[in-house]
């Protein structure tokens, strides 16, 4: 911890940084994002298992990009939405200075993205066993079943947009549910529009969703949304080899094979 | 049910599937008339969002066509959508919608019988499962018409 505080202070210090973005104790003793702008502010930086928030969320936010440059201390999710967000060119090593918390409890200030992407590609994105059982257990039910359990476990959902606000893939200015001319996807607490709502928010991050389960954690209902990133990423594997955020390259979705294969096109 | 007649929604493209269905016509071939087709430029220019809303305004199938492989008029257009159609599909599988209720296929400005043989055998699968009523309690609800006026 004080390693990491120390490094925080110092960058502030040099003024090599604005702002540091990382975890600061909150209330109810869940974590929130700490926006560190003095070196006194390091004091307050906590690191912990609790800290499950992607705070990869806040760099593409213009309140915090107007700082100038910045830092965050990233988990290896986090790192991984970083290097996605770069692909999608909505971050670059000017603007960014990136201090891994690795797996194992180091502390690393990495020069580069490029660094960066070196380092998350030494661990493959695997979905915990966990939900590898519930969506075993999904694939189970009749067709029916699985409609009726997703009509019922979707039910409470009021689209507070919580899971769009934690997800850092999540950056459009405008998003699709914000139009309303026309209406994609009826607003009101409803089956249809909460059906539509979480399909259209699993499909814009296929290929994309690095499984950090920052919408699942954000969801104030519990509703296990992640479950449908998490099939996804699993068929992403079996269908196209899977996927790891790259800095160069073609993302999975915005590219194809001429031999890509299916059994269903008449 | 057997005067159920099932209601249809076809999305095809512009320069394969469509020219083909006209085939079919000028053929004089006669298919089901179950299926309305709307013109799109390309299989990657139909939205998987589409496919929801046919099935909101009460559609019981719907047909998404297009034309084959390296035949694209836009070189690629239907290679992006046959990706995202596999993983749009995967999706739809576990939440639970019908996916034998989307038919997929790739008919060409020479098939014009294919064309008639998808919306046939199509028609006949969903005369079979009957109509979508699953879909359809859940998308009838009263806010909706004050919504679409």
């Amino acid at each position: 911890m004080d390693e990491l505080r120390n490094k925080v202070k110092a960058l502030l210090e040099a003024k090599t940084v604005n702002v540091v973005i990382g975890y600061e104790e909150g209330t109810g003793k869940k974590p929130r994002a700490l926006f560190a702008l003095k070196p006194e502010d390091s004091a307050k930086l906590i690191y912990d298992s609790r800290c499950v928030l992607n705070l990869a969320a806040y760099i593409t936010k213009h309140e915090v990009k107007a700082k100038g440059k910045m830092a965050i201390t990233a988990t290896l999710p986090v790192m991984r939405s970083i290097i996605q967000l770069a692909s999608e060119f909505q971050v670059n090593d000017n603007n960014l200075l990136v201090i891994g918390l690795t797996p194992d409890n180091q502390v690393i200030e990495f020069k580069n993205l490029a660094e960066v992407e070196t380092f998350i590609h030494k661990f493959e994105i695997s979905i915990d066993s966990k939900y590898k059982e519930a969506l075993e257990k999904l694939d189970k039910m009749s067709r029916t079943d699985r409609w009726n359990w997703w009509i019922n476990e979707l039910a409470p959902c009021f689209k507070c947009y919580a899971c769009r606000a934690a997800c850092p893939m999540c950056y459009c200015h405008r998003c699709t549910v914000d139009f309303n001319q026309p209406q994609w996807i009826p607003v009101p607490s409803h089956e249809l529009g909460n059906l539509e709502w979480h399909i259209m928010r699993a499909v814009h991050l296929t290929g994309r969703c690095i499984d950090c389960d920052a919408c699942a954690n954000a969801c104030p209902l519990g509703i296990p949304i992640n479950l449908l990133n998490k099939r996804l990423l699993e068929d992403a594997k079996k269908h196209f080899g899977g996927y790891q955020p790259m800095l160069k390259g073609d993302h999975m979705m915005s590219t194809y094979k001429p031999d890509d294969k299916e059994n269903f096109i008449r | 049910m057997s005067d159920f007649e099932p209601r249809i929604v076809a999305f095809v493209c512009n320069w394969c599937t469509y020219a083909g269905a006209d085939l079919t016509g000028t053929s004089r071939i006669k298919y089901a008339s179950n299926v309305r087709i709307v013109r799109f430029p390309c299989t990657g220019r139909i939205d998987y969002m589409l496919l929801l809303k046919a099935f909101d305004e009460g559609a019981d199938g719907v047909i998404v066509s297009g034309c084959h492989p390296n035949d694209c008029h836009y070189t690629s257009g239907n290679f992006h959508a046959r990706r995202r159609w596999i993983m749009f599909r995967e999706l739809c599988d576990l939440m639970g919608i019908d996916i034998n209720r989307i038919q997929f296929s790739w008919v060409s400005a020479a098939e014009g019988s294919k064309w008639a043989d998808v919306v046939n055998t199509t028609v006949t699968k969903i005369r079979e499962l009957g109509p979508y009523t699953e879909y359809k309690k859940v998308a009838n609800w009263p806010v909706k018409e004050v919504i679409n006026g």
